[in-house]
């Protein structure tokens, strides 16, 4: 689908409404195109005679999730990775997927590189807006395989906490990651956990009940 | 590398013309000294130094390849 159109018709609203129609939005969604009225049209005399249509071009706004895209691709090309980059914008989050067989050099250890190409982004997407919007950058087999490496360490953890009667304190993590630690030990009957130290060096403390 | 940050650098600052980028390349490693405009110094440094290090994170990213130690200054 083409982001501008030119359309023509009697009035210029009525040029306006054919536009939108072309870009494939209703009539309450005229705030996501920029209006240019080329022709304004006049009805002649008496309708007949010199009659001229009005004509505009309508062209789709660049949306948040658009400037995340771009400034993604060109980021990731630089970096010299191959990646398909699919994004969706909902409410005030702006959620990007990176799909492709290289992206491991995207992750980078524990995530670190995935949450600082997020956290860039997000200034990028933010810098002229008066609304904040939240950007998600995510990759499908990374965030789940985390996920289950953090709830066996936790449940391995567990079990030597229990064992040795010791208190274990695990290495720093983001609250996304604490989060899945807490969950994960949450209804054993023998241990419990807390979270201690400030950003970004607070941890998990796994202790018996 | 230095393409890299050049569009990190000017996608941030509100002078995307004043971002210099100068290569010092050595045999281990790999300098990149970025400037920006003197208001635009807070776009890339960020509150204790955030921003700098996500984008010396993500350049790091790239320099994995090739093997090489990558060092980004932001210079006055």
């Amino acid at each position: 689908m083409s982001n501008s159109v030119e359309t023509t018709g009697k009035t210029v609203n009525e040029a306006i409404l054919l536009a939108l129609s072309e870009l494939g939005l209703d009539e309450s969604e005229k705030d996501k195109v920029d209006i240019e009225v080329l022709d304004e049209g006049s009805k002649g005399i008496f309708g007949l005679i010199g009659s001229k249509m009005a004509r505009v071009r309508a062209t789709l706004k660049e949306t948040g999730a658009d400037y995340a895209k771009e400034f993604l691709s060109s980021v990731i090309e630089k970096i010299g990775v191959n990646a398909e980059l699919l994004s969706e914008e909902q409410d005030d989050n702006i959620y990007v997927e990176l799909k492709g067989e290289d992206i491991g050099i995207l992750i980078g250890r524990r995530g670190e590189t995935l949450d600082a190409l997020q956290y860039l982004t997000s200034l990028v997407v933010n810098k002229n807006s008066n609304t904040y919007k939240r950007v998600i950058l995510d990759t499908k087999n990374y965030r789940k395989k985390r996920e289950e490496t953090l709830v066996k360490l936790a449940e391995r953890l567990a079990e030597r906490v229990v064992r040795h009667r010791k208190t274990l304190t695990l290495e720093p993590m983001n609250p996304y990651e604490r989060r899945i630690i807490h969950s994960a030990l949450q209804n054993n009957k023998h241990v419990r956990t807390y979270s201690i130290g400030d950003e970004p060096n607070r941890k998990v403390v796994i202790t018996t009940r | 590398m230095k393409e890299l940050l050049e569009t990190i650098a000017k996608a941030l600052v509100d002078h995307p013309d004043e971002v210099e980028i100068n290569e010092i390349e050595g045999e281990k490693s790999l300098i990149l000294e970025l400037k920006v405009a003197k208001e635009d110094m807070g776009k890339v440094i960020g509150r204790q130094g955030r921003i700098a290090k996500a984008i010396r994170t993500v350049v790091k990213a790239s320099a994995v390849k090739s093997n090489k130690r990558v060092v980004v200054e932001i210079i006055q």
